[in-house]
């Protein structure tokens, strides 16, 4: 009896609103038997990313407040006071790494099988300015967390749009929404994070959908089946009039699998390791820190450290425009052809390439061996074997390494800076002359100490530099000095 | 009821064209008078009437000749919600008694706060591995310039420097 009520209520609905029907048309629409595919999991993974970015963003909202007087506290009352407050706020965190990571591995998957050509090709742009508009809720979102990094964060995209030619100053007033980081400028990022942002990425995730559901998912690729602009289509409806399942159940059953399991990854991420921050009190004055950026924009912060200066203008400036150009136009100069990648050897390259250099990249960021290591000369020991049994003289010059800050830079026994070379052996690699000469006058990246050392810790620094050479290995000497016994 | 779209198309002559051109000119006008002033709004940061003023980072005794100290102003442009932001570091180089040299804390390169190293009379940023000689001069690592420097004035025992601007290689402080 209870299934006639059901029933007759779901008449009496459908009757009214016709949304049933609306919602079977995409539901049961046919799709080629192969795409029901592990690999194809990754687009409806991160569009349930979304949703539950969008749903735990709403939650946090409700909480958080936009200004910079009290984000903090409310940020601290979210994580201590709020019930479950930490809860969502690590959802939240921990979702935004899953989306920008899943949303990658989508957009590397949909290229390898060939789904951005013909005719598929605003597909793919809808998807790069997906792509875009995630970047920059990454970006938002860590401003949000308005900590000692969004400060800096905020320092450090102010510094970048000012070098944009001519338009710089204005943009970066903008960008700030005044002449220095102040209050509007957290309401700016929260607009832009709460209101702007969503809004293109909810109207991009229909018009990317539509386009799915309107050309149809892309097939399983095979070697030697070549895209054709005047044939395409009209295979691509034969081997679904031939072979075609509905998308739901059947091509839906591994996607719901991949969406449920992601989402529990993330859930398990937030309870175990909680949310992310906030750190350090954003207050200008509290100058001790050393800013560093979400991992999605660890590899271009160690890319601004790595390349040389001169190239440094053109990379900041033409580097994004290039990339995202490259990325626009992709399945219009390879929109046809093979579809492996198999047969795709540059494609396969190119993204083996790319995930190279940001992977490389973003380890270095995470070790940032070109930072000085700033309390490493207060911190760290002067290690016994570079002491024992020198003379004060050389043991006054390891007083001036350490107290002139220079373990900042330069390591002993693995420990300081790495920016400049490490010293242990640095007698075996220049002669007491070249060495006075690069305390002195510095160069290859070192500051010159001729002007902020005496000459009396000048003649102890050297002294001890001398002494610092493996056992069996004499110190660098020039041809025309004579051979001194060993020290 | 429904006319259909051929009924609905613009021909001057009639009433239902005038009614169409009408509905499209009224609108017209409605989204550029909403829109102009949204524009602007948005905009509005850009107009810079006095982004700087002059302000004081207080007596003179503060700064010891011969050193550099850290300073704080507060933005003259703060309002009540800024919170800890309006306050603004800078270093204060103390030359001579009447010389003296205030630098913006953002390293030129990318705006990370620079530290000041009173042993080795250097200033390294923390981001990137740019460092300073104590005049605010480039000494190593990628910043395409030296420390910015504040305009300052000597006016009552006090030091005041003109603040109110993140420094950038576009505009200085």
């Amino acid at each position: 009896m209870f299934r006639e009520w059901g029933r007759a209520i779901g008449h009496w609905f459908e009757e009214r609103t016709g949304l049933a029907g609306i919602i079977a048309i995409p539901m049961a629409h046919r799709v080629p038997r192969s795409t029901a595919s592990w690999a194809y999991v990754f687009g409806s993974a991160t569009l349930i990313l979304f949703v539950m970015q969008i749903a735990t963003g709403i939650c946090l909202a409700l909480v958080y407040v936009p200004s910079p007087d009290q984000a903090y506290q409310s940020l601290e009352y979210l994580n201590y006071h709020a019930a479950l407050g930490w809860y969502l706020r690590a959802v939240h965190f921990w979702g935004s790494n899953a989306m920008v990571l899943v949303m990658t591995l989508h957009m590397i998957q949909v290229f390898l099988w060939g789904a951005h050509k013909h005719p598929r090709e605003l597909t793919w742009v809808a998807g790069v300015f997906l792509f875009l508009c995630t970047l920059g809720m990454a970006f938002t979102g860590q401003i949000m967390r308005w900590d000692q990094d969004a400060y800096w964060g905020l320092g450090i995209g102010a510094s970048i749009t000012s070098r944009i030619p001519y338009a710089g100053p204005a943009l970066v007033h903008v960008l700030l929404g005044g002449p220095i980081i102040a209050a509007r400028t957290l309401s700016r990022f929260f607009t832009l994070h709460v209101f702007v942002v969503p809004g293109l990425l909810i109207g991009l995730v229909g018009l990317h959908l539509w386009l799915v559901l309107w050309l149809g998912i892309n097939e399983w690729p095979m070697p030697g089946r070549l895209v054709d602009r005047a044939t395409y289509r009209k295979r691509y409806e034969e081997e679904v009039a031939k072979d075609g399942v509905a998308f739901f159940p059947d091509a839906a059953r591994k996607d719901m699998v991949g969406m449920g399991l992601i989402i529990l990854a993330v859930l398990l991420c937030a309870a175990l390791f909680g949310p992310n921050g906030p750190n350090g009190v954003p207050n200008p004055t509290l100058i001790d820190t050393a800013p560093k950026p979400d991992f999605f924009f660890l590899a271009l912060y160690a890319l601004f450290a790595l390349v040389p200066p001169w190239t440094e203008e053109a990379i900041i400036l033409i580097g994004p425009v290039v990339a995202i150009c490259l990325l626009l136009a992709v399945p219009f100069f390879a929109g046809t052809g093979e579809k492996h990648w198999r047969r795709r050897p540059i494609a396969v390259l190119g993204v083996l390439l790319i995930v190279l250099t940001v992977v490389t990249l973003a380890t270095l960021g995470l070790v940032v061996p070109w930072s000085p290591v700033m309390d490493a000369w207060s911190s760290l020991p002067t290690p016994t074997k570079f002491v024992k049994g020198r003379t004060p003289l050389e043991l006054q010059g390891a007083l001036v390494l350490q107290n002139k800050q220079c373990r900042n830079c330069h390591a002993l026994a693995g420990q300081g800076g790495q920016r400049g070379p490490a010293l242990d052996d640095v007698a075996t690699r220049q002669t007491t002359d070249q060495l006075i000469r690069q305390v002195l006058q510095g160069g290859g990246n070192m500051p010159a100490y001729g002007k902020n050392l005496t000459p009396a810790e000048v003649t102890a620094l050297v002294g001890f530099l001398e002494t610092l050479h493996p056992p069996n290995q004499r110190p660098a000497r020039t041809a025309m000095e004579p051979a001194t016994p060993e020290r | 009821m429904c006319t259909g779209y051929a009924g609905v198309s613009p021909s001057k002559s009639s009433r239902r064209g005038f009614l169409f051109t009408l509905g499209l000119a009224l609108n017209a006008a409605a989204a550029t008078l909403v829109g102009v002033p949204v524009i602007g709004y948005i905009l509005g940061p850009v107009r810079r009437r006095a982004a700087q003023a002059w302000i004081s980072l207080g007596p003179l005794q503060k700064f010891p000749e011969g050193q550099t100290r850290l300073a704080t102003y507060e933005n003259p442009f703060r309002v009540a919600w800024d919170g800890a932001t309006a306050d603004i570091p800078c270093w204060v180089r103390r030359i001579d008694t009447e010389r003296f040299q205030v630098f913006a804390i953002n390293c030129a390169h990318l705006g990370c706060p620079v530290r000041w190293f009173a042993q080795s009379r250097l200033f390294m940023c923390p981001c990137h591995g740019g460092v300073y000689y104590e005049d605010g001069s480039r000494a190593s690592g990628p910043p395409p310039r030296g420390l910015f420097e504040y305009a300052y004035q000597v006016r009552d025992g006090q030091l005041w420097v003109r603040g109110g601007q993140i420094p950038t290689l576009s505009e200085e402080a």
